[in-house]
């Protein structure tokens, strides 16, 4: 390293430092020897059974307990040898100071200053050479560009769209006469079950408990209702449903949504309600979108309320 | 002594060879005569090499055995529940790697607990720097490459256990794509570019993948090289007393007395590191389950490192700026912002200290945590906040274990996070300058008297 590149740095002068009481105690080499070597020992017993037990066709218990033996009998060894065996000092080392005084720096700053000014000179040349360094920059922005699509419109729509049949998670659409009451199921457009953006729950609640909001008064089926499944706080599934309070739970940061308040959150880190989905039902009896959400699903963003 | 005769000219022979090529001769010496100081606070930095070390042996073994791939397969391996199940072909290798490998489970597992013990590591060496004042001229440098370090090794774990596709890391994923959609203005478009598009996005996997093998490890490798190499150049720092000088470095030779004890440590850092792996399960992906977007498991706690960041986003109530139709949503705050001023804040101390203190020595001596009671009160109470924030993150297992409602714990922890950290500093700053001004060596030698004293406003 450095060091070695100084000529002017003379190789390091040690000297045992004259004060007794720092010294170690003298530890008794036979001792320590034999405490070496039974701490190597052991290392070599468990690395040849780490073998045995490999070729047995492995065990993670004791495959990890022999690592341990192997590993730590040389550690063990190790430490004592250099703790016990070998001269301990403490050895005094004289610190060099590290700065090269202000003459060294004056000379380093000048010889800078003076290329500087020979580069300046050609003062249309540098306004070039930045303007070529700035293009090529902007240029290699370009295949940062290709690492995603444009956010543009994804975040906006769903895979709901009018007339979308309400699949479970087997493909197979969705009656209301299929939940009970205080059931849920997470349901999905037709043919994009799984769908991270498209998930979203429904909830058949008591006879009359429905109470909509001002223009959703026709986006229930009977007491069946639907809210998107991603939490507006930070994206998480909001999986649990307790049906005598109507609450939705998210497990990840605990948020709570009141159902039958239009999915307001109540508690929990949570700004925005849950966006209901307009529902309706085709001519089969099955459940169907009216539309997609009136609004973006999911956590928000800097431009979501455009 | 027979056998010493023997070897000489081999070594003789050796350094020649190199010294005539590349004339290392003094180097060697110089370098074999360097002077370590001994103090078993000073060993942390080690372990935490040494973590990096394992991590990086067993994480190649990983890698011959991993697919980083999304693509869904159906599960036809040892472990019999999962049998039939749709999962990507990331989940299902690490199955297989975990199940059907011969020391595939251990080595994973070390590779885990390696990663724990790592960040643990260079959390606990850098409260040593900060405590003892090594961050002061002429190491600030150091201290910069240092926290640089703790944000890769934070985000390489949080990489490489979002790898196996699992329940749990799956929903990190999602929690990191809503964070990257919280910045303002350009949120989504850094959302779409690191995630490849709208989440789920089938190329997040494989480009964790490259991240965690390759563009962090390589970084993390160069940065070490330098800070070992300044600390090289600067020569180690030593506590005050036993005669301990500003000019002189004291302890143990490199050669052979530290590198055999230093060596030690390392096969003992991976002696530990192999029991934890062999005998303590960590990440049973298998228990998870595969990620499936409309699932999440719950309770859901994040590695322990991640535990601040999840704590902050529970706690944080539900405000957010929205102003002429745009909005800084809410996970901004406590995720980009604390974050974001958390590492500003560690990167600046040694200047803003200096600032404050006008004092642009040279230090080589290190202060005693009581030397500083205002700088050691802000870091107890700074680490008492991240504490609470990390406790805050099981705000859901508190409440089921006092049988509370969860919304309380959380207000609980609401006010403890403003309040625990001010009793904290006041706590530590008292205890310290009454340790001061007792001139007790310890705590436990300090007179009864001097420690009402410390609470008494100073005296002039």
């Amino acid at each position: 390293m450095s060091d070695q590149t100084e000529p002017r740095e003379e190789s390091l002068a040690q000297r045992p430092r004259p004060q007794p009481e720092l010294q170690p105690e003298p530890t008794g080499g036979k001792s320590g020897g034999r405490a070496i070597a039974l701490a190597f020992t052991v290392s070599l017993l468990a690395s040849i059974a780490l073998g045995v037990v490999y070729a047995l066709g492995g065990q993670p218990q004791l495959e990890g307990t022999f690592l341990f033996l192997s590993f730590g009998g040389i550690a063990a060894g190790f430490i004592t040898w250099g703790g016990t065996l070998l001269p301990q000092g403490p050895y005094v080392q004289e610190r060099h100071p590290l700065t090269q005084g202000e003459v060294q720096q004056e000379e380093a700053a000048e010889t800078l200053e003076e290329g500087a000014e020979d580069l300046e000179r050609r003062r249309l040349l540098i306004r070039l050479m930045t303007g070529a360094f700035v293009a090529l920059g902007a240029a290699l922005v370009f295949p940062v560009r290709s690492l995603g699509s444009r956010p543009g419109g994804s975040l906006f729509f769903t895979g709901w769209n009018r007339g979308s049949r309400a699949v479970d998670e087997n493909e197979k659409p969705v009656r209301p006469e299929d939940l009970d009451v205080g059931g849920v199921l997470t349901v999905y457009p037709e043919g994009k079950a799984g769908s991270a953006d498209s998930q979203t729950l429904l909830i058949k609640l008591g006879p009359g408990e429905y109470q909509a909001r001002p223009g959703r008064e026709n986006w229930a089926v009977g007491d069946l209702v639907a809210f998107s499944k991603v939490c507006t706080h930070a994206g998480c599934p909001v999986g649990l449903y307790e049906a005598d309070t109507h609450r939705l739970y998210c497990p990840c940061h605990q948020s709570v949504f009141a159902v039958l308040d239009a999915a307001e959150p109540t508690s929990g880190p949570a700004t925005r309600p849950l966006p209901q989905l307009p529902l309706t039902l085709d001519t089969d009896g099955y459940v169907v979108a009216q539309s997609d959400y009136h609004e973006p699903i999911g956590p928000g963003f800097w431009n979501r309320d455009r | 002594m027979s056998r010493r005769r023997r070897q000489e000219p081999a070594i003789r022979r050796t350094v020649s060879f190199f010294d005539e090529r590349l004339s290392v001769s003094r180097f060697v010496r110089s370098s074999l005569d360097k002077v370590f100081p001994d103090h078993y606070a000073f060993l942390l930095g080690e372990i935490a090499l040494y973590c990096f070390i394992v991590l990086v042996l067993t994480g190649i073994f990983l890698t011959f055995f991993f697919n980083a791939s999304s693509t869904e397969v159906v599960y036809h391996g040892a472990y019999h529940p999962l049998v039939g199940a749709h999962v990507s072909d990331a989940y299902r290798s690490t199955l297989e790697l975990s199940f059907s490998v011969r020391a595939g489970l251990v080595m994973r597992q070390v590779h885990h607990w390696a990663a724990l013990v790592f960040i643990a590591a260079i959390v606990v060496h850098l409260c040593r720097i900060f405590f003892s004042g090594a961050f002061r001229k002429p190491r600030e440098l150091n201290w910069i490459v240092g926290v640089t370090m703790l944000i890769l090794a934070i985000f390489n774990g949080f990489a490489g256990y979002s790898l196996p596709d699992d329940l749990l890391s799956g929903t990190g994923l999602r929690i990191a794509f809503s964070i990257a959609e919280s910045i303002p203005v350009i949120g989504t478009w850094i959302a779409f570019l690191l995630f490849g598009g709208e989440y789920p996005s089938e190329r997040i996997i494989g480009r964790l993948f490259a991240i965690h093998t390759i563009i962090v490890p390589a970084l993390l490798l160069g940065l070490i090289s330098v800070h070992l190499a300044m600390v090289w150049r600067q020569k180690h720092t030593q506590f005050p007393g036993d005669g301990h000088t500003e000019d002189t470095v004291e302890g143990p030779k490199l050669w052979p007395t530290y590198a055999m004890k230093s060596l030690g440590l390392f096969f003992a850092v991976a002696a530990v590191l192999c029991l934890l792996g062999g005998l303590f399960q960590i990440n049973p992906i298998w228990l998870y389950g595969p990620y499936h977007a409309p699932q999440v498991s719950s309770p859901a706690q994040p590695d322990w490192y991640m535990g601040w960041l999840e704590g902050a986003l529970r706690l944080f109530p539900p405000w957010e700026i929205r102003a002429f139709g745009f909005e800084i949503p809410n996970p901004f705050f406590p995720a980009v912002f604390l974050g974001g001023i958390t590492f500003l804040g560690l990167y600046i101390w040694p200047f803003v200290e200096a600032w404050f203190t006008k004092d642009h020595d040279v230090h080589h001596l290190l202060d005693r945590p009581r030397d500083h009671p205002f700088r050691s009160a802000l870091g107890t109470s700074t680490l008492s906040f991240y504490s609470v924030l990390f406790f805050a993150a099981s705000n859901d297992l508190v409440a089921k274990w006092l049988k509370v409602p969860v919304a309380d714990v959380t207000n609980a922890f609401r006010a403890a996070v403003i309040v625990v950290p001010v009793v904290v500093f006041m706590l530590t700053h008292r205890l310290l300058r009454a340790l001061a001004r007792s001139e007790a060596p310890r705590f436990s030698e300090m007179p009864r008297q001097a420690l009402r004293k410390g609470f008494r406003p100073a005296e002039r």
